[in-house]
């Protein structure tokens, strides 16, 4: 429990990037809002990047269900990037890679 | 002969005067309007003077005590020439009076005569034809409806069995050409106890497939609501009691086993008894109870009773024990109990023996009387179970992690393939998750129990919190766009992802404890 998360957006390339840092679950919300909040007025194409990310349940995938949401209706587009095969498995059966574009590798992701 | 006499008797159509027609036995004209009819009984002796008659009947001069003569002259036909084909009075050619106001010659009586020989073949021939025509029609309807009977028949049954590990579940269903309605059922509960049923509607044809429809429809929904089997009966009975005709009712036995432990729990609504092969031959299992439909408010006697390893129960409909042979004697129920005593050691053999030794006993060409069904639930090994490994963890936020990574090193000898292994894992933190917050309202004081064994062909982590009495929502598909409009809430995906992630989920709870069974078959059967 000692696996911490934290969201920071950066950017790189003229695109804005969230990294997903650690266990990414229900105590992770204070701060994946943030960093939103931080990134979104930046750009109207945000980047998720599931990379650093070690675990993820589904309170974690009700954080990424928001974050969609909220950037529906601000009309801003969420990809993502660095999906372990399960994930993405698991981003598939709940129909949430319907709703965002998923990217193989960060060059293709900032491209 | 006996087509003019029953159709005689319904009408002769009779024709405004001097205006000549020919009428069929079937009633209807040949041309023109303005017709009424006269009825003719069979036994009017008019219909044996004109069979016998050498030629065309003149009216007025014919002495005969007959009402069609009378009703013939009222309808003023003055001349009836006789239809005669092959020796049959097949109809009859009335003539009102001539035009010319004289009587008809002896040149048109030859005439007339010589028509009426001409005619009488061709009309015979019509006739025929309409007949095989409506016979025809008659087949097509027939033979409609006992399409729509089986369509719907078949569309209630099965189409797999569940198989829980170490049993063998077969069924074999043969519809007479009539199609009966018989019917049959087996589903796995979610606790993983298997629930059957074999019935028998009264009545053939589509008015039994629908009872039939209703009927397992009305039994699985009851199923479903974790009712004992007597209970289940003595609801579907008060259900459809009322709603089907009252002459048809329905025999229906329904069982819940326990394929761990082999506990069975049966009660019977007057259907045939099912056979249960023991070491030393067999034994029929009795309970007796009302057929379902019958009168409302019956209650069913529930048998216990525990099967052993080895051991097989067979349930059958009527149309096994009252087939018969050539010589009409009857299959019965002493045959099929020798039959399930001298048993069988083959995978679905009890089936194959039965039937064969059937079509044996019923011989070559045999029309099926009705429907044949059997179900047969055989315990063929003792589920070897070995617990892997077995901890408890303390009720903390988080500590689903640490499950999930216990678990992961638990199962690396069974071998998963790395994709089963990830979901396993996701799908133990979400149940793990679930014990604390729900089952265990988040008491860092109680524990959950986390158990995984071999079962067969099964490998089962089974979770167990104390939340007794607590069963899981039946999980829909969350709708994303729903969540995603704000119209839902972004939670509530654990269940839907523990489902989707293992081959199948059972649960079971007692009044202190509450477990989830997350199974993965290590058969290569179904994996998802």
């Amino acid at each position: 429990m000692t696996d911490r998360f934290n969201a920071a957006p950066r950017a790189e390339a003229g695109t804005v990037i969230i990294d997903l840092i650690g266990v990414l679950d229900g105590d992770s919300a204070a701060s994946l809002t943030e960093a939103y909040m931080v990134a979104a007025p930046e750009a109207d194409r945000i980047l998720l990047n599931f990379e650093p990310m070690t675990f993820m349940n589904s309170s974690g995938i009700a954080l990424v269900v928001e974050i969609l949401a909220r950037a529906r209706v601000e009309g801003r587009a969420v990809h993502a990037v660095g999906l372990s095969d399960h994930y993405r498995h698991i981003f598939e059966i709940t129909r949430l890679s319907d709703f965002m574009t998923i990217h193989d590798d960060m060059a293709t992701a900032v491209a | 002969m006996t087509t003019w006499t029953q159709t005689l008797r319904r009408r002769i159509t009779r024709r405004a005067a001097a205006d000549a027609a020919a009428t069929q036995p079937d009633g209807e004209q040949l041309r023109g309007a303005e017709a009424s009819t006269v009825e003719i009984e069979p036994n009017d002796p008019i219909l044996a003077f004109l069979q016998s008659a050498p030629g065309p009947v003149e009216l007025e001069t014919l002495e005969l005590d007959s009402p069609a003569v009378r009703d013939l002259r009222e309808a003023g036909v003055a001349l009836v020439v006789p239809l005669i084909s092959s020796g049959e009075l097949i109809g009859t050619l009335n003539l009102g009076p001539r035009l010319s106001e004289q009587g008809y010659s002896t040149d048109d009586r030859r005439l007339l005569d010589s028509l009426a020989a001409q005619a009488a073949p061709a009309l015979r021939v019509a006739q025929l034809v309409r007949e095989q025509e409506a016979e025809a029609r008659e087949r097509q309807k027939i033979e409609q409806e006992l399409q729509v009977a089986q369509l719907i028949q078949q569309h209630f049954l099965p189409t797999t069995l569940p198989q829980p590990p170490g049993w063998s579940i077969e069924a074999h269903y043969r519809p007479a050409r009539a199609v009966g309605g018989d019917f049959y059922d087996v589903v796995e509960r979610p606790d993983g106890r298997i629930a059957f049923a074999i019935g028998d509607v009264t009545d053939k044809g589509v008015p039994a497939a629908m009872v039939m429809a209703a009927t397992r429809s009305l039994l699985r929904s009851a199923g479903r609501e974790d009712l004992s089997p007597g209970g289940v009966l003595a609801q579907v009975n008060d259900l459809l009691h009322g709603d089907i005709p009252s002459r048809m009712f329905v025999t229906c036995l329904y069982g819940i086993l326990d394929p761990r432990n082999g506990e069975l729990r049966f009660a019977n609504a007057g259907h045939n008894l099912p056979f249960l092969q023991t070491d030393d031959g067999a034994d029929e299992l009795r309970a007796t109870g009302m057929p379902l439909g019958l009168m409302p408010g019956m209650s069913y006697i529930e048998v216990e009773h525990t099967l052993v390893a080895g051991q097989l129960l067979l349930l059958h409909s009527d149309g096994v024990t009252e087939a018969h042979a050539p010589d009409r004697e009857m299959f019965g129920t002493p045959r099929l109990h020798d039959l399930v005593a001298a048993g069988s050691d083959k995978r679905g053999g009890m089936l194959g023996k039965v039937l064969t030794e059937l079509e044996r006993f019923t011989g070559m060409g045999w029309e099926q009387e009705d429907d044949i069904t059997l179900l047969s639930l055989r315990w063929e090994r003792e589920a070897a179970a070995s617990t892997l490994a077995e901890r408890t963890f303390p009720s903390l936020r988080g500590i689903e992690r640490e499950a999930m990574a216990w678990v992961a090193e638990a199962v690396v000898a069974s071998d998963l393939e790395p994709a089963r292994a990830e979901n396993l894992k996701t799908a133990v933190a979400e149940a793990v998750m679930n014990a604390v917050e729900h089952g265990n309202g988040g008491d860092e004081a109680l524990p959950v129990e986390v158990r995984v064994e071999q079962r067969a062909d099964e490998l089962v982590v089974a979770i167990t919190d104390r939340g007794g009495g607590r069963t899981i929502p039946i999980t829909e598909t969350p709708d994303i766009e729903a969540k995603l409009r704000g119209d839902q809430t972004p939670r509530g995906w654990g269940l839907f992802l523990i489902q989707s992630l293992v081959d199948a989920v059972r649960e079971s709870s007692d009044e202190s404890r509450h477990t989830v069974e997350l199974v993965l078959r290590t058969d290569g059967g179904e994996p998802r």
